[in-house]
């Protein structure tokens, strides 16, 4: 398609509905796609960011950094190409307005141009192998099916969404409070789940020893559908970290909310989920005796989840509790309930590739927009803009001329700005100041061996 | 020569001085040949006795006392500079020695590893970070200031991992968080903006980790290097003693007599059923039965009584009466007497003709008709369980000794044995069939009052 034909696409494409004259109907297909990718997609943005600044304004700047960075594309009909690079912006954009890719992963920044691979060894001194790579997360939903009973597999609502925005909280607190990370940017996955590009220079550079580690570090669900017990938490107290978690996240969120909106307690089937991980039969059969009976009576306004969770915290929590596992039984089953549940093989290794930011999910239509980490409870993965309503809003858009790009005229522009302000701005200024430093260390340094260097033929020559 | 020199103060005006070397290069001294073999030897001490302790299963503190004992016993030297040397010297004469294969390699670098730990920890704290600089570990030290205001949150790491935050161990170090991966994996320290807040112990943990992985490398170097050059040019000098260091057997030879003094024939049907161990019972038994033993047998057994004490005439009337019914006495004059008075006539300090070892009896494989070697390592467990049984061991006792023989450790099932027939323990455990007699009789002279 001709630069032209792409600007009238818009006239071609659309389908006249009786009444509704810009309307695009609902879905997801390579014109669509290509209309998306010719006009509101933020290539330049994205180079930007993958370029870390190294743009070749400072004689610091690493020009082959860009072109370094491995990309892969899935197309129509599932065919999948890796090692895709590009040596700059205008590469990027076309190959990607030729290509139309169904879906975007961005991979490791490597030791040579991925298109070059072949000339170098798999191991020894002349290697091709990943030297940079963003730390990233990956949280999916239908991880946490057995405690949400609203939807199942890839549905999503807004009574389980908020088991995200509490993963949210409790990781992006802790990669800034613990770990000292500052450049973080959060996305919506496009269906059911978020990712975490974690940006810092340092986070870049970490070993895959070191991701695992981090990665570690916040593994403390460790289930799967076989084993009974999925949360552990030994010792007297928590640990810091997750004692915090606990306090400012993880009790509220389950006690307000899940606990009633899920109606954890409510019937037999459920209350039996919880009852099972208190590791005292005796004290589990009591509850279960005092439910039993209460099955029917209303006793009070309050909501029964509530009432019951009151009446297992303090028979828990009393004094009177010796045994060892029942000390933290409460949080345990709080934890387990709430705490997030990471992807660790996604966070590991160097070499995952990751979906980029604002591709269109093949499934539902909807674009994966970043998510402020410090709005969270307000992200509605219900009305976040679909394929279609980007295209309808545009053919709508009419002449604004004050628009600059194409995206301010649609929901789209909100996102943009939002990863340019929050996210983008602030890390390319970093960016900025961190090649400057290192080039002046580096001038400084052989300005040092230069005047020993001058030294000693100055001795040498007396 | 890399040697890290502190000073620790004591509440007495001495000025103890203690030093870590980390071996991190040969020192170029000279060493007299002797000194190569006896510091090697008296090192090599220390590492099996580290290697017994580790397999008796013993708890951290009960090794640091046993690490600390066994130094003591083996390489102190008055002048601490002669120490060092020692001490270096004979690091590096055994990296030739467990170079050179795998297991060998794998033994040393646990053991070398384990020494270096203990004698980590016991160091004073300016010897432990100057040796921590020295491993290139940037770690700052945490202010007092900075320290107050984290010790509820350094408290809490400490109690969610059962553990305490004593006064004594509140010494932390300020490290990048990947450096430690480990201890942040673990959730074992506490982390903010980036650092992690690292204990004293856990310190030690990360040293030694350097420490391993250094020796881990250099081990290999040093096989290549050996392998290339040394061996063949040390050929007649030093490569022979590097190989029969490994194989050194190292406690009393029992060439001599020791407390019991002489043991008469008509003595020796009764302590072989109380105080002898089952390698010796058995070969015992088969003389009785067979009237006859082979060459292998002959030595291992005859060696053994000449060190429980047996007199040579006293031995050849032993031998001569046992195999009476199938050797006439002209012919066992003609074809076995001789060895036996070689047995005991032996010159010098040759260990040919001393009493085997364990390691030894254990290394030879005995064949048709053979009756030597280590039953627990030959017999089949039918067989070494009815041995047991005969002997008078517990049933539970008996799964006890067949689980060491399982993993391969036939001294700590005959040690096991012992302390099951006796009814008293043997912390020394077993190393040569003559110190099981010796242990025996002692045990029993105990309880009787007399020996048996």
């Amino acid at each position: 398609m001709t630069k032209e034909e792409a600007d009238n696409g818009r006239d071609d494409m659309v389908i006249d509905v009786p009444g509704q004259a810009n309307a695009v109907p609902d879905g997801f297909n390579a014109n669509y796609l290509r209309i998306y990718y010719g006009k509101l997609f933020p290539h330049a943005d994205m180079f930007k960011w993958m370029s870390y600044g190294n743009d070749g304004k400072h004689p610091g700047c690493d020009k082959s950094y860009f072109g370094r960075r491995e990309f892969s594309f899935t197309l129509e009909n599932d065919i999948y190409i890796r090692f895709q690079s590009f040596n700059s912006v205008t590469e990027l954009e076309n190959s990607i307005k030729e290509k139309c890719p169904f879906k975007i992963d961005i991979g490791p920044v490597y030791s040579v141009d991925p298109a070059k691979r072949h000339a170098y060894a798999q191991s020894g001194d002349n290697v091709f192998t990943p030297v940079e790579r963003e730390l990233v997360f990956d949280i999916d939903i239908s991880d946490y099916d057995d405690v949400r009973y609203c939807c199942t597999g890839a549905d999503v609502c807004l009574e389980c969404w908020p088991l995200m925005t509490i993963a949210i909280k409790v990781i992006d607190t802790s990669l800034r409070d613990d770990f000292g990370f500052n450049h973080i940017l959060w996305v919506y996955s496009g269906r059911r789940g978020v990712h975490c590009w974690v940006c810092d220079g340092k986070a870049r550079r970490l070993t895959n020893e070191q991701r695992a580690a981090i990665a570690d570090y916040f593994h403390v669900y460790k289930g799967n559908e076989n084993s009974q017990k999925k949360i552990s938490l030994p010792g007297l107290v928590l640990h810091p970290f997750l004692a915090r978690s606990y306090t400012e996240v993880l009790k509220g969120f389950f006690e307000a909310k899940l606990l009633p909106n899920q109606n954890l307690l409510a019937s037999e089937e459920r209350y039996e989920k919880i009852l099972e991980m208190i590791p005292d039969a005796s004290v589990a059969s009591e509850l279960r005796r005092r439910w039993q009976e209460n099955k029917r009576a209303s006793m009070s306004k309050d909501d029964i989840n509530i009432v019951r969770w009151e009446q297992l915290k303090s028979i828990l929590q009393s004094g009177k509790q010796k045994m060892q596992g029942l000390r933290r039984c409460v949080e345990e089953i709080v934890f387990s309930y709430t705490y997030p549940r990471l992807d660790m093989e996604v966070s590991r290794h160097m070499n995952h590739l990751l979906k980029a930011p604002f591709c269109v999910h093949p499934k539902t239509g909807r674009v994966c927009v970043p998510i402020d980490p410090n709005n969270c409870d307000e992200f509605d993965p219900t009305t976040v803009p679909t394929l279609s309503q980007l295209l309808e809003e545009q053919n709508r858009g009419g002449l604004r001329q004050d628009a600059e790009n194409e995206w301010d005229r649609t929901s789209l522009g909100e996102s943009v700005a939002f990863f340019r302000t929050s996210f983008l701005q602030p890390l390319l200024k970093s960016c900025k100041e961190e090649i400057e430093n290192s080039y002046n260390a580096k001038l400084q340094q052989s300005k040092n061996d230069l005047s020993w260097f001058s030294f000693g033929v100055l001795i040498a020559a007396q | 020569m890399e040697v890290v020199q502190s000073h620790r103060k004591s509440s007495s005006n001495n000025v103890i001085v203690s030093i870590l070397p980390l071996y991190r290069s040969a020192p170029p001294l000279e060493v007299r040949l002797e000194d190569f073999e006896f510091f090697a030897i008296d090192r090599l001490r220390v590492l099996k006795g580290i290697s017994d302790g580790l397999c008796r299963g013993k708890k951290p503190e009960e090794m640091e006392k046993l690490v600390l004992d066994l130094w003591k016993a083996n390489m102190r030297h008055p002048q601490a500079v002669e120490e060092v040397n020692k001490d270096i010297i004979s690091h590096f004469v055994l990296r030739l020695v467990y170079c050179r294969t795998e297991e060998l390699r794998k033994w040393f670098l646990s053991m070398e590893t384990t020494l270096f730990r203990h004698r980590f920890r016991r160091g004073s704290s300016e010897a432990q970070r100057a040796l921590m600089s020295e491993f290139k570990l940037p770690y700052k030290a945490v202010s007092n200031a900075e320290f107050e205001s984290l010790k509820d949150k350094l408290g809490q790491v400490a109690r969610s991992m059962g553990q305490t935050l004593a006064a004594a161990d509140a010494i932390f170090y300020k490290v990048p968080f990947e450096e430690v991966p480990d201890l942040v994996a673990g959730r074992r320290v506490f982390i903010h903006k980036g650092h992690a807040y690292v204990a004293i112990n856990q310190v030690v943990s990360l040293v030694v980790t350097q420490f391993r992985s250094y020796l881990s490398k250099a081990l290999i170097l040093t096989n290549r290097k050996w392998t290339s050059t040394i061996r063949e040019q040390e050929k007649d000098r030093l490569t022979p003693i590097v190989e029969a260091l490994c194989t050194s057997y190292l406690g009393p030879d029992y060439s001599q007599q020791q407390e019991f003094g002489e043991i008469s024939i008509k003595d020796i049907d009764q302590v072989a059923k109380t105080s002898f161990p089952l390698c010796m019972r058995h070969l015992f038994e088969k003389v009785k039965e067979d009237h006859h033993l082979k060459h292998g047998g002959r030595m291992q057994l005859g060696l053994f009584l000449k060190g429980v004490g047996l007199k040579l005439d006293d031995a050849l009337a032993f031998w001569k009466a046992e195999f009476a019914p199938k050797v006439s006495a002209e012919r066992f004059d003609k074809e076995y007497a001789y060895n036996i008075r070689h047995n005991y006539g032996r010159e010098g300090k040759r260990t040919d003709y001393t009493p085997y070892s364990c390691q030894k009896i254990i290394s030879v494989t005995p064949g048709i008709g053979d009756h030597h070697g280590c039953p627990y390592r030959h017999f089949s467990e039918e067989n070494l369980r009815a041995a047991l049984v005969r002997m008078g061991v517990s049933s539970r006792a008996v799964e006890d000794v067949m689980d060491k023989v399982h993993n391969r450790h036939y001294q700590l099932a005959c040690t096991l044995t012992f302390e099951a027939v006796h009814g008293s323990s043997c912390d020394a455990g077993i190393n040569h069939p003559n110190q099981y007699f010796i242990d025996s009789q002692r045990v029993l002279q105990s309880k009787n009052g007399s020996v048996a």
